[in-house]
């Protein structure tokens, strides 16, 4: 009889006691800062399997919010960027959105490079109504996710068609065997789009292989491929696993070149895959010894700031920053009265007005037109993409070469 | 009568506390308490399957995630066309998105209780170590085969899942498993579960039917872990296999371990802890693991029975304490012989 | 043809990895009845000692054989020294406790190593130098073997030989197998019961590291987290080999490695970790004492 008590008392006095805790720690957390800051947040894979796109990512950004907050700020008012780290997982990554969004209180969202990890945040900022721009995010499921998500890179559709087409055209193949990633939305979208691509134009794919983020061994899988005899293998991985896979194929007795995509990109491609690399071939968004003075002065600022060469990721990172700051300026030179609402924590009785000036915010994202980014020039779409030319290097000599400039 | 009241007090209390709460509280407090609810009904389960019974399962996290996902893809796929369907006969929509959460929560259960019996059935022929093993095990291919379901997002997760976990929806769940694994380790079948915990031998020669109720306690387990990762996927509205590996699974083991295996109160408070505690180590995040880790390793060589053993925390054990007669003493120890609790457990 | 000849060579090298590893679980299990959890962190901490270790040598510029050699030896005598402590430190005080005890402690030195590892090497994988340059060599109808494939298979023998040799030819290892027999019994015989052990953990962790260094060689990304997956893959190819028995776990270990090479090869890479646990379920409900171990009575 008395169990039903018994029951009810115990969760009764479990949650009394939470409440109890939750109350005193909201003392705590109440006395919060009042500052007259831009609060925006920031989630990449600062740790992790893939942390050089993390680490090449806050780089950028951060050198961009410098240099703008150097130059005064949006009207005086300084920018401050609130980096969460997602560990290169998805999970963790929703998580990581949601802090920033609901206790940091940030009104946009930069992030993440990896597709998987964007869109684990994406509906979140979605539903919060916060706009979010991703830097290098390049599967066209993201901006789908809602209209407050943007992207200022090309997406998989585009750079699966003119991988295939480089493949086919310059490289002359016309039997292609692909290796991708069945764990990245990335991977697998991109390789999708080659796939359309290449068979449209009359190749075959003779082969189709899968592995998974973190493996080490992909000898089983290159020697199925190896048996087909393709002309080109197209893998669309990030670059932890492609370093590893160009040297076992090559261990393998595999002398044809490998194909990718953005998910190379990395200083420490290189590294992890030496001199099997030698006559690959990949997509980057930009160039670093682009003569354009822009790219240059990047370059350069990048160098003096973090020591190395800025990478593809950066580039977009920066482009993302300060297309982040020119969204804010105009804002605030457009509408003062909005952009006050947006400065440091929200308080309750400008609620609604910062409800309606991130709105606006988001509105102007939508209209950039002509945007000068050191990747191409940034117009956004009715889709919220960007249409942006690709790269493609390839690798020599552990040295990146220039080979062409594809246009949209 | 009396009780019937107290629960449906209860019941008001919750309804008004969740209506009540997100105004008063942080919303990342808010999410710790979700959380802590959800740990409490994922270790109260598995103390049944481990303490209570004694079968040390390590695959826990397995069923919590045939629980989410079927949840997951019931209210994904299923549910707007049933919220359309009930507005068209004049429901609201509120009240029918609502109780199709519930029964898809209980659908998520009922299905990992039929995982819990496939799994149950093979491997309790199996004692100790190599019980532990292959639970572990089958936590692994399921988190496998659903990477292979594309229908649930496979390998890049299941995303846009609505959110309608919220306070009222975790505080009753986790009062009915505290209720329902209460109500069954007093009864006779809890004296069976014991049994077999204690001497499994022995039990069989008495007559009890030692494998079926080792299947029951992983089923009722398996249903339990069911409805926290329904709840769990509701709540961070993605799910991804990658929250359900073994390090999940020994989350879950800590927790119960910490508390006491075979103790209700203790999973509770182990649970809260263990939630609250990360959270608040937060500062030092990377530390966390090695902390629980080393706070693992001190307890079992120290302390193995966790913070309170075999015993349970109740009203009488604080009547008693300021007043320790001769007549509380011995009023303890009736109780304590009806209640079944292992007094020996020091 | 050639491609399953390929995929064969491919699947005996991780065979070979498996076997390392499972011997010190098996061993482990003989003595103590003891499921070693941390052993796959150990198998991880040899990889990283050797990947410091080369470094130190010079790598990534060129390395001198001996120095490789010493590298091996390296990481085999620190991980030697970290399954003794460990043994010492954590199971040591908990012989006479039951064994789910036992397991959950060592649940718990496995999850220590995993995070300390995370802190101080940092989660981001490193790339193993290449101390030993890759080369091909053809095994005729096209098979081609890299030079580290054919370095981890003849140190793996090796090493499983001396292992052999050891265990039936010397003292030691008599004494070794006595007290997997019965403990009370050998000390009743004068035998050291707590230094066979602490042996016995010395080995397996020098066995495992072993493997760690291969692995590094052939695979060269390491991280942290690198151990749990072939730990417990090895732990299913010492129940699938029969626990206990160190020839199974050599069985064991090789099947285990054919068969998912060939999974991932054939059918799809998804189900390479499913294929162990697979593997276990069945040879768990069919054989529980594993194909060549023997049935040990249950006593009332």
């Amino acid at each position: 009889m008395y169990s039903a008590h018994y029951g009810a008392f115990k969760s009764g006095v479990a949650i009394i006691c939470l409440f109890a805790v939750a109350l005193s720690i909201c003392f705590v957390f109440s006395c919060a800062k009042k500052t007259e800051e831009i609060r925006v947040g920031e989630f990449g894979s600062l740790t992790g399997t893939t942390a050089t796109f993390g680490i090449s990512t806050k780089n950028a950004i951060d050198l961009a919010i410098e240099e703008a907050n150097a130059a005064g700020g949006i009207e005086g008012k300084l920018i401050k960027v609130i980096v969460e780290d997602d560990q290169s997982k998805p999970e963790e990554a929703a998580t990581a959105v949601r802090k920033l969004i609901e206790q940091d209180r940030v009104v946009a969202v930069l992030g993440e490079v990896s597709s998987s990890r964007s869109l684990a945040g994406a509906p979140i900022c979605q539903n919060a109504k916060i706009p979010m721009i991703t830097p290098s995010s390049t599967n066209p499921k993201v901006t789908q996710v809602g209209d407050y998500i943007f992207r200022v890179c090309f997406t998989d559709p585009f750079q699966g068609m003119v991988a295939a087409r480089f493949g086919h055209d310059s490289l002359e193949a016309r039997d292609a065997a692909i290796l991708r990633d069945i764990r990245n939305d990335y991977s697998v979208g991109l390789a999708d789009f080659f796939i359309q691509t290449f068979t449209s134009q009359g190749g075959r794919i003779v082969s189709d292989e899968s592995y998974s983020e973190g493996d080490i061994d992909f000898k089983a899988q290159l020697t199925a491929i190896k048996a087909k005899s393709p002309h080109v293998i197209f893998v669309p991985g990030y670059y932890t696993e492609v370093g590893l896979i160009a040297r076992q194929a090559r261990e393998l007795g595999i002398d044809v070149p490998l194909l990718g995509g953005d998910g190379w990109v990395s200083d420490r491609l290189i590294e992890i895959g030496g001199e099997a690399l030698n006559g690959c071939y990949f997509v980057n968004p930009y160039w670093e010894h682009d003569p354009d003075p822009a790219v240059q002065n990047f370059v350069t600022s990048y160098r003096e700031r973090f020591g190395g060469n800025p990478d593809g990721m950066a580039a977009l990172a920066y482009d993302a920053g300060r297309f982040l700051v020119a969204g804010l300026k105009k804002l605030a030179s457009e509408e003062p009265e909005a952009f006050a609402a947006i400065l440091g924590l929200p308080r309750p009785e400008t609620k609604e007005l910062r409800k309606e000036a991130i709105a606006k915010l988001r509105d102007i994202f939508a209209s950039t037109e002509d945007f000068p980014g050191i990747t191409g020039s940034i117009t956004i779409d009715e889709n919220r993409n960007a249409v942006k030319p690709a790269i493609f290097l390839t690798i020599e000599d552990r040295q990146y070469k220039f080979v062409g400039k594809v246009l949209p | 009568m009396r009780q019937f009241l107290f629960i449906l007090g209860a019941i008001a209390v919750l309804f008004v506390l969740n209506l009540v709460l997100p105004a008063l509280v942080n919303p990342y407090i808010f999410q710790i308490l979700i959380l802590c609810g959800i740990n409490i009904i994922l270790a109260v389960s598995l103390n049944l399957v481990n303490g209570h019974t004694g079968q040390f399962s390590i695959g826990h996290a397995g069923f919590m995630a045939i629980g989410g996902y079927t949840c997951a893809a019931l209210t994904y796929y299923l549910g707007p066309q049933i919220v359309e369907r009930a507005t068209s006969i004049g429901l609201p929509p509120a009240v029918s998105g609502i109780t199709f959460f519930v029964f898809s929560l209980l659908a998520g259960g009922a299905a990992s209780a039929v995982a819990g019996f496939l799994v149950g059935l093979p491997s309790l022929r199996l004692r100790g170590d190599y019980l532990a093993i292959v639970t572990l095990g089958f936590g692994e291919i399921i988190r496998v085969m659903i990477l292979n379901v594309e229908a649930v997002g496979g390998a890049r997760g299941f995303a846009d899942i609505p959110g309608h976990t919220n306070f009222f929806w975790v505080s009753f769940f986790v009062f009915l498993t505290i209720l329902v694994v209460r109500n069954l380790t007093t009864s006779t079948h809890g004296r069976a579960f014991i049994s077999v915990r204690e001497d499994e031998i022995a039990a069989e020669a008495l007559g009890i039917n030692t494998t079926n109720y080792k299947v029951l306690a992983f089923v009722i387990g398996a249903f339990f872990a069911g409805v926290a990762g329904g709840l769990f996927g509701h709540y961070l509205m993605y799910l991804h296999t990658n929250s359900f590996t073994f390090m999940k699974s020994f989350e879950v083991v800590i927790m119960v371990v910490l508390g006491g295996m075979g103790s209700i109160t203790g999973s509770v408070i182990a649970a809260t802890l263990l939630t609250v505690l990360p959270e608040a180590l937060r500062p030092v995040k990377e530390f966390r693991m090695v902390i629980y880790a080393a706070l693992l390793i001190f307890l079992m060589i120290v302390r193995p029975q966790g913070l309170l053993g075999m015993k349970e925390l109740s009203l009488r054990t604080f009547r008693s304490l300021p007043f320790r007669t001769e007549k509380s003493k011995s009023r303890q120890g009736e109780s304590g012989a009806a209640e079944g609790t292992n007094k020996n457990a020091d | 043809m050639q491609e399953f000849l390929q995929q064969l060579v491919n699947g005996i090298t991780w065979g070979s990895i498996y076997a390392l590893i499972a011997l010190g679980y098996t061993m482990v299990y003989g003595i103590l009845r003891l499921i070693n959890f941390a052993h796959g962190d150990v198998y991880m901490v040899g990889a990283f000692t050797a990947y410091f270790a080369a470094r130190l040598f010079g790598a990534p510029g060129p390395v001198s054989l001996f120095a490789a050699v010493l590298v091996l030896l390296l990481a085999m005598a620190v991980s030697s020294l970290l399954g003794v402590v460990i043994e010492r430190g954590a199971y040591k005080p908990l012989r006479k406790s039951p064994r789910l005890t036992m397991l959950i402690t060592a649940i718990g030195v496995s999850l220590l190593l995993e995070n300390l590892g995370l802190i101080v090497f940092g989660a981001d994988p490193k790339f193993f130098p290449q101390i030993v340059a890759p080369r091909q060599i053809e095994l005729g109808v096209g098979v081609l073997v890299s030079s580290h494939q054919i370095i981890v298979l003849s140190v793996s023998v090796l090493l499983m030989v001396a292992l052999q040799v050891v265990v039936l030819k010397t003292k030691i290892g008599k004494a070794m197998r006595a007290v997997s027999f019965h403990r009370e019994a050998s000390s009743l015989m004068g035998i050291s019961t707590d230094n066979v052990i602490t042996f016995t953990f010395a080995v397996g962790s020098a066995l495992a590291a072993a493997a760690g260094v291969l692995v590094a060689l052939s695979n060269p990304k390491i991280d942290p987290l690198m151990g749990i997956m072939p730990g417990l893959k090895a732990f299913v190819a010492a129940v699938l080999g029969g626990i206990g028995n160190i020839p199974g776990a050599m069985l064991g270990g090789l099947i285990m490695g054919i068969s998912e090479v060939m999974v991932v090869g054939y059918i799809s890479s998804t189900y390479r970790d499913a294929i162990a646990f697979a593997l276990l379920i069945i040879i768990l409900l069919v054989k529980p004492t594993g194909l060549m171990g023997t049935g040990m009575g249950e006593k009332v």
